[in-house]
């Protein structure tokens, strides 16, 4: 019985419930994208979008997720039941394991104990979480092979090579900024951000954080880069046999990545929770955690209005062009940005 | 070859330069089209609360008119359904005996007077046509219904409230037309 009274069981406690309040956030926020969504689209197309469902539609992710609860759930007889259902599980589960290692703000003091807002402060931060987000395209190839359908076939297997392709670029110009901090634990990075006298990381990396962020697009199957979903070519692409909640997944999944893929972004390139012309060291320690958080929360929100104002306006690409901009633009970029980076980086030393 | 007409453009089909080729400055310049977009003014109508405006000349469903006591003016003389290019209306005269004199403002009236909402083209001619004010196209569109058997309105459906007993709904039928 000794072990048990070695395990801190107020940090296991404070674990738990940062991961019960980080989850349920993550799920809440991806809700009421799909609301923003929809009012973004219908804003900029000089509509109203949906206003029906409470004041300003605002109950119109509840109305739409009880749609989907209530629709009937079908498994096609020919497709294979066991990844059928393990593919949205699958999209799901890794859109919400990147959420791990991303730091929501600095330590808050509560009952005489120091909580960092981290779940878990790993020092290969990144690593894991390209670990985690390179799995994500799993969810799509299950799902495309398991309904045993071309189109959905097509599409997974579009999805692949796209996630692929653009991995690559995405390592390589985050290696130029890992070069820069000289650290891939997320928490380190953030604070090398918050000193005095340093810039944000987009200063240094200004192409980078483009090759990045074009990545990250192409990543999270958001348009421009959605042919894995091309609603008019391929009927709704991977997820064409799905039905009632099991679709809500892969729909869901898409906007957690969105809202997780933002929180990355901020991290690396904007100074994740650091509030920019705040000195956080003359706040009281709680203080500058929720200014933090608040400033952490409102540099997401504005890349997800981002990532959706681009797809409101962008056209959807041809797969020879996708593969035509990774393949002979984006990683001849990134290497580009690398190697001038650690020229300027030799040349400084 | 000689153009038809004078807005003819001639098609740039120069090869793209630097700056069109990485495409950021184009997509730069449609990112604030659509930002723009956001805050111009919608013209979507909020439908069930408000209604679009009708012009005045709108030519919509039909009514079947009453004097101010409240008597049916249509005396079946049948020049509407002369007159109607799409021969939608059709009718039945009758004489009025002594003590429907409350009832039908002339000695004649129509027994029956359909018209067929199908066939009806909305021209107004019948209201051009109609010597008693009898008959008028009202601001009202005509619904939508499930069976074609429902689209031939008779009587019932085409005559006004009665001004004396419902003078609102009168008012309401009568719209704005006169």
């Amino acid at each position: 019985m000794m072990f048990l009274l070695t395990i801190d069981w107020a940090f296991f406690l404070e674990k738990l419930i940062l991961i019960a309040i980080v989850i349920t956030l993550s799920l809440v926020i991806a809700m009421y994208a799909t609301y923003a969504e929809r009012k973004i689209a219908a804003f900029m197309q000089d509509r109203i979008g949906p206003n029906r469902a409470g004041p300003f539609g605002i109950l119109q992710p509840l109305a739409d997720g009880m749609k989907l609860f209530f629709k009937e759930e079908i498994i096609p007889n020919h497709s294979n039941r066991f990844l059928f259902i393990m593919g949205p599980a699958l999209a799901m589960l890794t859109a919400m394991m990147t959420c791990a290692v991303i730091p929501w703000g600095n330590k808050v003091e509560l009952f005489g104990r120091s909580i960092p807002l981290q779940i878990a402060d790993i020092n290969i931060g990144i690593l894991y979480i390209f670990a985690v987000v390179s799995l994500g395209v799993y969810g799509i190839m299950i799902g495309g092979w398991a309904s045993n359908n071309k189109f959905s076939l097509l599409a997974a297997m579009r999805g692949a090579s796209q996630v692929i392709s653009y991995e690559l670029a995405m390592g390589i110009s985050l290696i130029a900024l890992l070069m820069l901090t000289g650290s891939l634990s997320l928490k380190t990075i953030v604070e090398q951000q918050m000193q005095a006298g340093h810039f944000w990381n987009i200063a240094y990396q200004p192409l980078g954080f483009l090759i990045f962020f074009i990545c990250a697009m192409a990543e999270c199957n958001r348009a421009p880069f959605d042919l894995p979903e091309a609603e008019n070519e391929l009927n709704m692409g991977y997820h064409q046999e799905y039905s009632s909640m099991k679709l809500g997944f892969y729909l869901f999944a898409e906007y957690i990545n969105m809202f997780i893929s933002s929180a990355v972004i901020v991290t690396l390139f904007f100074g994740g929770y650091d509030m920019p012309f705040v000195n956080e060291t003359l706040l009281t320690p709680n203080m500058a955690a929720l200014v933090g958080v608040i400033a952490f929360f409102a540099k997401i929100f504005i890349f997800i209005f981002i990532f959706m104002w681009i797809r409101w306006t962008l056209p959807r690409f041809r797969y020879d062009q996708l593969m035509n901009l990774g393949w002979k633009g984006l990683i001849l970029l990134a290497l580009a940005n690398m190697l001038i980076t650690a020229a300027i980086i030799l040349y400084r030393m | 070859m000689e153009a038809l007409t004078k807005n003819v453009m001639e098609v740039d089909r120069r090869p793209m330069n630097f700056w069109e080729k990485i495409y950021l400055p184009a997509i730069l310049k449609g990112m604030t089209i659509t930002f723009r977009h956001m805050f111009k003014k919608k013209p979507t109508v909020q439908y069930p609360e408000k209604t679009r405006y009708f012009s005045p000349v709108f030519r919509g469903m039909h009514i079947l008119n009453r004097d101010e006591e409240g008597r049916e003016r249509c005396t079946a003389c049948g020049l509407c359904a002369v007159a109607c290019p799409a021969e939608a209306i059709t009718m039945e005269a009758a004489e009025r005996k002594p003590d429907e004199a409350h009832l039908y403002r002339e000695e004649k009236y129509a027994a029956r007077y359909e018209i067929n909402m199908l066939r009806c083209i909305f021209c107004g001619l019948c209201e051009e046509a109609c010597p008693k004010d009898a008959i008028y196209l009202s601001q009202t569109v005509t619904p939508a219904d499930y069976a074609r058997k429902n689209f031939i309105y008779t009587k019932n459906d085409l005559l006004i409230p009665d001004p004396v007993k419902d003078p609102e709904g009168f008012a309401k039928a009568k719209g704005i037309h006169q």
